[in-house]
C-alpha cells in the first residue's frame, strides 16, 4: 500500500566539492585562474580590476568608466566593435560594483581567436568619444528620472547613504553628477585602473591545455600597461545611530521598507553562523518573516532579509514591499520577529531544516563551471581560500540553538537598525 | 543536443528523462497544460491565483514547502497566458522526495481556506508591486485589450482587475483543479544526476495510481484578423514619454515565428543592432529602445517599446520608427546581418545547456507544442530563413491596420 503520509528517507549532505583552478602569474603583471569542467565548447573570461580611487567629487565617476568601456579605440568605432561580438554570437559586457569592475567576454570556444586580440585592443585603448560620452549622459539622466519614481529605489539609496554616508557605497546620484563627466577624467581613470597590475583574470568553461596557452600568451603579449596598481580609497565607517526616515508619496499604493545596520563581512569567523541565523529570520521562502507577515497575514508579495559584505564593511538589511494600510502593521511584526531570536531559542526541528536547506542550496548553486569560479572569487576577493567553504559547511552543522541566540543578541538589535519607509505610514 | 528517454504511464502522464552525470543535483519540472488563456472572462488571474494556492498543502500533506527544504531543496513556479509551469531542485539522492511532494499535490489540494485568504491577498499585492505601483507598470493591462478582441490573450496572467482576485471562492478553486490538474495534462520530466531505470520505477509508484481524469479539450475564440489601426494615449504622472506598438504576429508552431523571432534581433538584439544603433545612436531620438516577441502559444504579438529624449515629440519619435519598419518591408536585410542573428540564436543554444533546469523546462516546452525531440532541431528552423522570408514577414505585420499603439504622455510634457 502506497504511504502517501510519511516522506521517503532522505540523505544529508556530507560536504560541498568546489573545484580548485590552476593558477598562473602572467608576466604583465596580472593573476590569470583557470576553471576547467563542462561539456559545451564554451569560455568565459573575466578581466576583475579593483575600482580607483579618484578625484573625492567625482563619485560616478567609476560606473560611467565601466559604461563606457566598449564605446571606442583608436581603432575601432563603438559600432564597430558592437558589430565584431554580435557577428560571433558572443557576450562582451562590463559590469560595475561598488569595489570592482569586470569585462566579461562569454563566447564559444571556436571564435575565442576572433575576439580575444579584440577585447585586448579594448584594455589597451578605451579612448571615450565625446558624443558617446553625451549619449550615456543624455540616457543615464532620463533613466535616473524613472528610477526616481520607483519607491523600492528610493528606499534602497536612503538606507545606503544613511549607513555609508556620502562614500561611493552610499552616494546620492543627482541628475547634475552626469554634466560633471568629462573625456579627460575618464580617459585619466581609464589609464590608472585598467592595467595588469591591477588585474585578476578568471578563465572557466571546457578549457584544453592548447587554449589555455593561448589565452595566456596572446594575453600576455597583447596587453601592455602600467604595472604599478593604483590608489584606492580605504573608507572606515563607524556604526550610525538608530533613526527611521520616511519619504512621503501621495500616490503610493504600497511602501518599500528598508530596515537594518552595519554588520560583519565573510572573513570574519562568526559569518558562516550569523548566516544561519539571517536564514532562519529572512533568508528563504520558509523564513519566519516570509511565514509572518506573506504567508499568515498576506501583507506583501515578498519580504527577505540579507547580509552584504563589500570590501570595507559589510551589512544586514531587510527589504519588502507591503499595502500602504498594513505598512505600521509590518514594521512591528519585523520587531517582534527580530526579538523572538533574542529571546527564545529556535527548536532543533527548525534549525535542522535551516541548515539541510543552507547545504542543499549550496550544493544547488555550484551548477556549471561559471558558478564554481564565481564561488571561488567571493572568497578570493574576502582574502580567503577554498578551505572557507569547508570551514562553511562545519559551522553551518556544528550551530546550535544556544550559539543562535547569542549570535542574534551581539549581531541584530532592532532598537539600533536604521528604518527607511518610502510610500505611506 | 539533449538527449532523453521517454514513456507515459497508464494515467497518461508523459514522463522525461534527461540524464546528466556531471552535477550532484536533480530537477523536477512538471508543466501543467493550463494558462490564463483557459479562464472565464469574468475570472481572470485565476490560473495564476491557482499556482500560488498549490503551496498551501496538498491532501496528505500539510507542508508542501518544509519537507523540501528539509532534503536541500528548493522551488518555484510560474504562470503564463498558456502554461503553470512548477519546478524544484535537490540533491539527486534525495530525488524521491520531489515525487512524494508532486504525486500528492496531483492527486489532490487540501483546499484550505486560509491559505485561499492569504493568497488572495499575497496575489492582491503582487499585482499592486508589478502593475501599480510602477511607472508604466500598467502597460499590458492596456496593450492586450487594445491588440486583442476576442482571444483570451486580451487579459494578462495577473487578471484584469484586483475585484477577479478579491472575489476568488474555494469551490471555484476545486472545480479548476479538476478541470487542469490530472496526469492527462501534465508533463513531467526529471533532468540531472539520475537514472531512467530508476525514474521509471519512481513514477510507476508515485504517479500511476492517480485517476486520469477527465480530459480538456481547448475550444478558444480564434482572433480575427484586425483591419483597422488601434491607437490609446494616456495622460498619466510618468515620469517620461513612452512608445509602445503592438503587432500580429504568427503562432508559435509556425515557420512565421522563427521569422519574427529573428526579425525582432534584427532590430534589437545586442547593441550592434539597428533600433539602438540607428534611433539611439546615431539619430539620438530615444534613451531606449526595445523590440521583441511575446512568444505566446497561439498568435502572439511583435512588440516595439521605446522612450524618447525629453526634447523629441512623441509624433517625430513613432515616425522614426515606422522609418525603420519601411526599411524592413522595402529592402533586404544584408546577408552578413541575417547570419549575425543566426549565430546568437545558435550560441544562446550552447549557453543554455550549461543549466539542468533549462534543459528540463525546455524539453516539457516542447513536448507540451507536440514533440519534445524538436528541441534539438529548433536551431535549423531559424537557420533555414532567408532574406527574402524577412522582407515578406515584415511586409505581413508591419502594417498601420495591424498595429495597436499605446502612447504614455508625461503630464507635465502634455
Amino acid at each position: 500500500m502506497l504511504n502517501r503520509i510519511n516522506p521517503p528517507a532522505f540523505h544529508p549532505i556530507e560536504s560541498v566539492n568546489i573545484i580548485s583552478p590552476e593558477s598562473l602569474k602572467l608576466s604583465n603583471g596580472s593573476n590569470l585562474f583557470m576553471f576547467n569542467a563542462g561539456e559545451q565548447e564554451l569560455v568565459r573570461i573575466q578581466w576583475v580590476f579593483e575600482n580607483a580611487a579618484f578625484k573625492a567629487n567625482a563619485p560616478i565617476i567609476n560606473s560611467a568608466l565601466s559604461a563606457m568601456l566598449l564605446e571606442g579605440t583608436s581603432k575601432y568605432t563603438s559600432a564597430q566593435i558592437a558589430e565584431k561580438v554580435d557577428f560571433y554570437g558572443a557576450y562582451l559586457f562590463p559590469e560595475y560594483n561598488y569595489d570592482q569592475t569586470t569585462l566579461n567576454l562569454v563566447t564559444l570556444t571556436k571564435y575565442l581567436d576572433k575576439l580575444l586580440p579584440f577585447v585586448l585592443e579594448v584594455l589597451n585603448d578605451a579612448i571615450f568619444p565625446q558624443q558617446e560620452l553625451d549619449t550615456y549622459k543624455r540616457n543615464s539622466k532620463q533613466s535616473l528620472k524613472i528610477s526616481l519614481e520607483k519607491n523600492d529605489y528610493l528606499a534602497r539609496r536612503q538606507f545606503n547613504n544613511l549607513l555609508f554616508g556620502d562614500s561611493n557605497y552610499g552616494y546620492i546620484q543627482k541628475e547634475s553628477d552626469f554634466d560633471e563627466l568629462n573625456r579627460d577624467d575618464l580617459k585619466a581613470l581609464f589609464k590608472q585602473q585598467i592595467v595588469p597590475a591591477n588585474c585578476t583574470i578568471f578563465v572557466s568553461g571546457k578549457i584544453s591545455n592548447e587554449t589555455l596557452n593561448y589565452i595566456s600568451n596572446t594575453i600576455n603579449n597583447g596587453w601592455v600597461g602600467s604595472t604599478e596598481a593604483p590608489t584606492f580609497a580605504r573608507p572606515v565607517f563607524e556604526a550610525v545611530l538608530a533613526q527611521k526616515v520616511v519619504i512621503e508619496r501621495e500616490k503610493a499604493v504600497q511602501s518599500a521598507i528598508r530596515i537594518g545596520q552595519l554588520s560583519i563581512p565573510r572573513a570574519h569567523p562568526d559569518f558562516p553562523a550569523l548566516q544561519v541565523l539571517n536564514t532562519t529570520l529572512g533568508g528563504y521562502f520558509g523564513s519566519r518573516l516570509m511565514m509572518n507577515i506573506r504567508e499568515d497575514k498576506g501583507y506583501t508579495y515578498g519580504i527577505g532579509s540579507g547580509l552584504g559584505s563589500l570590501k570595507h564593511a559589510a551589512f544586514f538589511t531587510i527589504s519588502s514591499e507591503v499595502g500602504t494600510a498594513v505598512c505600521a502593521d509590518t514594521l512591528k511584526e519585523i520587531e517582534f520577529e527580530i526579538n523572538r531570536l533574542r529571546t527564545e531559542k529556535i527548536s532543533e526541528e527548525e534549525l535542522t531544516l535551516v541548515k539541510n536547506y543552507l547545504l542543499g542550496s549550496m550544493l544547488g548553486s555550484l551548477e556549471d563551471v561559471f558558478s564554481h569560479t564565481d564561488k571561488f572569487k567571493q572568497a578570493y576577493f574576502s582574502g580567503l581560500t577554498l578551505d572557507y567553504f569547508d570551514y562553511y559547511t562545519q559551522q553551518v552543522k556544528e550551530i546550535t540553538p544556544k550559539g543562535l541566540l547569542d549570535l542574534a543578541t551581539e549581531y541584530l538589535d532592532f532598537s539600533t537598525m536604521v528604518q527607511v519607509v518610502v510610500g505611506k505610514i | 543536443m539533449i538527449k532523453y528517454n521517454r514513456f507515459i504511464l497508464k494515467n497518461g502522464l508523459r514522463v522525461l528523462v534527461h540524464e546528466d552525470p556531471s552535477t550532484p543535483m536533480a530537477v523536477m519540472n512538471i508543466l501543467y497544460d493550463v494558462g490564463a488563456r483557459d479562464e472565464d472572462e469574468d475570472q481572470t488571474g485565476f490560473a495564476h491565483l491557482f499556482e500560488h494556492l498549490m503551496f498551501g498543502g496538498s491532501v496528505n500533506i500539510p507542508q508542501y514547502d518544509k519537507p523540501l527544504q528539509l532534503v536541500g531543496g528548493e522551488n518555484n513556479a510560474f504562470t503564463s497566458n498558456d502554461i503553470t509551469n512548477y519546478y524544484i531542485t535537490l540533491p539527486a539522492v534525495n530525488i524521491e522526495t520531489a515525487f512524494w511532494l508532486e504525486s500528492d499535490r496531483m492527486l489532490s489540494l487540501a483546499f484550505s481556506e486560509k491559505s485561499l485568504e492569504v493568497q488572495r491577498n499575497v496575489v492582491c499585492e503582487e499585482f499592486k508591486q508589478r502593475y501599480l505601483n510602477q511607472p508604466y507598470g500598467d502597460v499590458w493591462l492596456k496593450l492586450r485589450p487594445l491588440a486583442y478582441k476576442k482571444h483570451p490573450y486580451r487579459w494578462a496572467t495577473i487578471g484584469k482587475e484586483l475585484s477577479h482576485i478579491e472575489n476568488a471562492k474555494i469551490e471555484d478553486v476545486k472545480d479548476f483543479f479538476k478541470k487542469h490538474y490530472n496526469p492527462q495534462s501534465a508533463i513531467l520530466v526529471v533532468a540531472g544526476n539520475v537514472e531512467t531505470e530508476e525514474i521509471k520505477r519512481l513514477a510507476e509508484h508515485w504517479f500511476e495510481p492517480i485517476p486520469k481524469g477527465v480530459e480538456y479539450k481547448r475550444n478558444l475564440p480564434v482572433e480575427p484578423e484586425q483591419l483597422e489601426e488601434r491607437r490609446e494615449i494616456i495622460h498619466s504622472d510618468v515620469p517620461t514619454n513612452s512608445i509602445y506598438m503592438a503587432f500580429h504576429m504568427p503562432a508559435r508552431t509556425e515557420k512565421g515565428y522563427y521569422i519574427a523571432d529573428l526579425i525582432s534581433d534584427l532590430l534589437s538584439q545586442g547593441s550592434s543592432s539597428r533600433l539602438y544603433r540607428r534611433l539611439l545612436k546615431e539619430q539620438e531620438i530615444f534613451s531606449e529602445i526595445h523590440a521583441y516577441i511575446t512568444g505566446s502559444i497561439d498568435a502572439g504579438l511583435f512588440i516595439i517599446e521605446g522612450k524618447p529624449l525629453p526634447n523629441v515629440s512623441i509624433e517625430t519619435a513613432e515616425a522614426a520608427i515606422w522609418d525603420e519598419l519601411e526599411k524592413m518591408k522595402s529592402e533586404f536585410v544584408l546577408d552578413y546581418e541575417l547570419e549575425k542573428v543566426k549565430n546568437k540564436v545558435e550560441s544562446t543554444m550552447v549557453f543554455s545547456e550549461m543549466s539542468i533546469l533549462n534543459k528540463a523546462m525546455n524539453l516539457s516546452y516542447f513536448e507540451l507544442l507536440g514533440n519534445a525531440q524538436e528541441v534539438n532541431t529548433e536551431v535549423e528552423r531559424y537557420l533555414a530563413v532567408s532574406v527574402e522570408d524577412i522582407r515578406n514577414m515584415s511586409t505581413e505585420i508591419f502594417k498601420k491596420d495591424n498595429s495597436s499603439t499605446l502612447i504614455y504622455l508625461a503630464q507635465d510634457h502634455a
